[in-house]
């Protein structure tokens, strides 16, 4: 009984500190958002809004911006996927055959954070830039016509999400294959799976909890970045990013910015928690 | 029966908790509102300590004035020795939507931005006067503004007698290509949206007035004076140049950089830009069709506590010597009579520069925007965003 008595608050104690910080950081703002998005539409930053509960704010941004919505989905689910083949080969590649220069692998594929963000990806324009080795190699060989580019394309934006968020793919998958038992992988060679079957039947499952966490970590950031389109893209790949930071800032039109966002992050959730039941959660710890 | 009883009335005391929670937050969501952002200068204001407070606080654009260098002392080192006033120079201003953004929470509740001054383009300037959050200059303190003043510049409809206001620097808003890779040159603005070997070669800019009055211009309407229906017109043409990848990008200051590399061949550009860019290929065109004008403004903020500094600071660079030194760096149009003359002494190669004395003839052909009405920017800037994604 004392035992107990004396240890009965300590989890709130410990709870205290992440959930200030939580109430603080994302309570407040988040209903502070969800308020910005019934605000009378015909309010302004200089004479204020009014929360009037205006429902229509949503089905108006769904109306004008489902392209940027829709697009921002179709390329982050593109980025992820190939983040996922890239990632999946590299961290398989660091976990079972780099042996001595494991360690050396790892710190070069977080070292990228050590510079900008915002560095890298405008060094991104001088890689792609019309003039540059990669479109003029891509030209000589025909690959892009002569007059093509890859400079503010959909592809340039696709690969600057790809290479700015590879490493949240890469550590989460290589955490969970590092962890598997190699004599199971032994084993199903000894009960005459070739390597192929061996790999679909063993390493493939028990890597699944770092695929979901991975993807999870790549998909979402990738949806509501701005970034990639803002240097990389033109006015055609604009995504859902894009819109809400210039309704925010340039247009100051608040209401529609704030539905395009909680429509944004309902979306997010409702295709997360599709995707976790598909996928299962229980491993994910 | 007392299980069932049990469990539903637990089911009932959920519920109930639930939809409690869920009122409370709805009703929370009211407060949330956002109160207006007006404010009286005459009130809004603090006392002057520029007396004995030397320092002095501005934010501006980048690249907009000049640098000491060997030899070579800046105008603001020689107002300081002038003066006597330590200044705190910061390039922060990128944009007049952004800088708003930035300031618009103190202004708006009658807090201090920790400014003496910032530079704002004309149609930013107009509006922050008109809620109230600039005050005035005193004209006994500022004798240079009102004295040396451009015509062209001295009484705009937003701020008639200078009363709130004083340019910081005047240009042009045109047309630029590169030499090394465009052989036949632009000569027209509306060739940025038609010409086909420009396709996907082209930038415009970010700032409505510029772009959509160049625009206006070129189907022969006077930005100045133009309908709802000619508007539309003209954003038809911009919306259809844009979704036919015509137009690669809509950019800020940063559009040299690309002009430079050769991945825009042509675009719409500010004059002193291209004469900064310190690339020899970059060549600035002004349009057929006429050019648009525009000029950024001193403004001194309400609350700002060292106002006598600030006019001390205005008053300085309406010297026509200090503005020809200016000028000569900036390569934009300079507000002040008189530095042509004074320009003889600091650059001779730059006293018939048109793109910082413009000659009559290059006035006339300059155009100014419409001044819209609260609703109208509205509109328009949802338009117009709506095709550059800005």
């Amino acid at each position: 009984m004392p035992r107990q008595g004396k240890g009965r608050y300590t989890a709130y104690w410990l709870l205290a500190p992440g959930a200030i910080w939580l109430g603080l950081f994302f309570v407040i703002p988040f209903y502070s958002l969800v308020s910005a998005s019934l605000f009378d539409p015909n309010g302004s930053v200089l004479t204020g809004y009014d929360v009037t509960y205006h429902f229509a704010n949503f089905g108006n941004a769904i109306k004008n911006y489902y392209p940027e919505l829709l697009r921002s989905l179709w390329y982050a689910g593109l980025a992820t996927l190939v983040c996922l083949v890239i990632g999946y080969v590299l961290a398989y590649a660091i976990a079972f055959k780099a042996g001595r220069w494991r360690n050396l692998l790892l710190v070069l594929v977080i070292a990228p954070f050590f510079t900008s963000f915002l560095l890298r990806t405008l060094s991104w324009k001088l890689i792609l830039s019309d003039h540059g080795f990669v479109v003029d190699t891509l030209q000589k060989v025909h690959i892009l016509g002569s007059d093509g580019r890859l400079l503010n394309t959909w592809f340039a934006v696709v690969a600057g999400i790809v290479y700015n968020f590879l490493p949240f793919m890469v550590l989460p998958l290589y955490a969970s294959l590092e962890k598997i038992d190699g004599r199971l992988i032994e084993a199903a060679g000894d009960l005459y799976a070739n390597p192929f079957k061996a790999f679909f039947k063993v390493t493939w499952p028990l890597s699944l909890p770092g695929v979901v966490a991975g993807t999870l970590l790549t998909f979402i950031p990738a949806a509501g970045d701005f970034i990639n389109a803002q240097l990389l893209g033109g006015p055609g790949q604009r995504m859902v990013g894009n819109t809400i930071q210039s309704l925010f800032t340039s247009t100051q039109d608040y209401a529609a910015a704030g539905a395009l966002s909680v429509i944004l992050m309902a979306l997010i959730v409702g295709l997360v928690m599709v995707y976790i039941r598909r996928a299962g959660t229980e491993e994910l710890v | 029966m007392t299980d069932n009883g049990g469990l539903s009335r637990r089911t009932m005391l959920k519920g109930a908790a639930g939809t409690a929670f869920g009122l409370g937050s709805v009703l929370a969501l009211k407060g949330f509102g956002t109160s207006g952002l007006k404010q009286d200068p005459a009130t809004c204001r603090a006392t002057d300590e520029s007396a004995h407070d030397k320092n002095f606080v501005i934010s501006n654009w980048p690249l907009y004035i000049d640098e000491p260098d060997k030899g070579y002392r800046s105008t603001l080192q020689d107002f300081e020795k002038q003066t006597g006033i330590k200044v705190h120079y910061t390039d922060d201003v990128n944009d007049n939507s952004e800088f708003f953004a930035k300031v618009k929470n103190q202004l708006g509740a009658c807090e201090s931005t920790k400014r003496d001054m910032f530079v704002l383009t004309d149609w930013m300037a107009a509006r922050m006067i008109d809620v109230g959050w600039i005050q005035p200059l005193d004209p006994a303190k500022v004798p240079n503004l009102h004295e040396n003043i451009i015509d062209s510049l001295k009484s705009p409809d937003w701020d008639p007698k200078r009363t709130y206001s004083a340019p910081w620097q005047s240009g042009l808003t045109g047309l630029a290509y590169n030499k090394k890779y465009l052989k036949k040159p632009v000569k027209q603005y509306g060739e940025l949206l038609t010409r086909k070997d420009l396709h996907g070669r082209v930038t415009m800019l970010t700032e409505l007035r510029d772009t959509m009055g160049l625009i206006l211009l070129s189907q022969g309407v006077d930005p100045a004076k133009f309908s709802d229906a000619q508007w539309n017109t003209a954003m038809d043409a911009l919306t259809k140049a844009t979704s036919d990848g015509q137009i690669r990008r809509f950019t800020g200051n940063d559009y040299v950089q690309d002009l430079s590399a050769g991945n825009v061949l042509a675009c719409e550009a500010w004059s002193g830009d291209i004469a900064n860019a310190g690339d020899d290929n970059l060549v600035f065109v002004p349009p057929e069709e006429g050019m648009m004008i525009w000029a950024d403004n001193m403004l001194v903020p309400n609350l700002a506590t060292r106002e006598g500094n600030a006019e001390k600071w205005i008053d300085f660079y309406y010297d026509p010597h200090n503005a020809a030194k200016l000028a000569d760096y900036n390569q934009y149009i300079c507000p002040v009579k008189g530095a042509q003359k004074a320009m003889e002494k600091v650059d001779p190669d730059n006293v018939d520069n048109p793109l910082i004395f413009p000659t009559d003839e290059t006035l006339k052909q300059t155009h100014r925007f419409m001044a819209l009405k609260e609703f109208q920017t509205r509109e328009y800037e949802r338009q117009f965003s709506n095709v550059t994604g800005v």
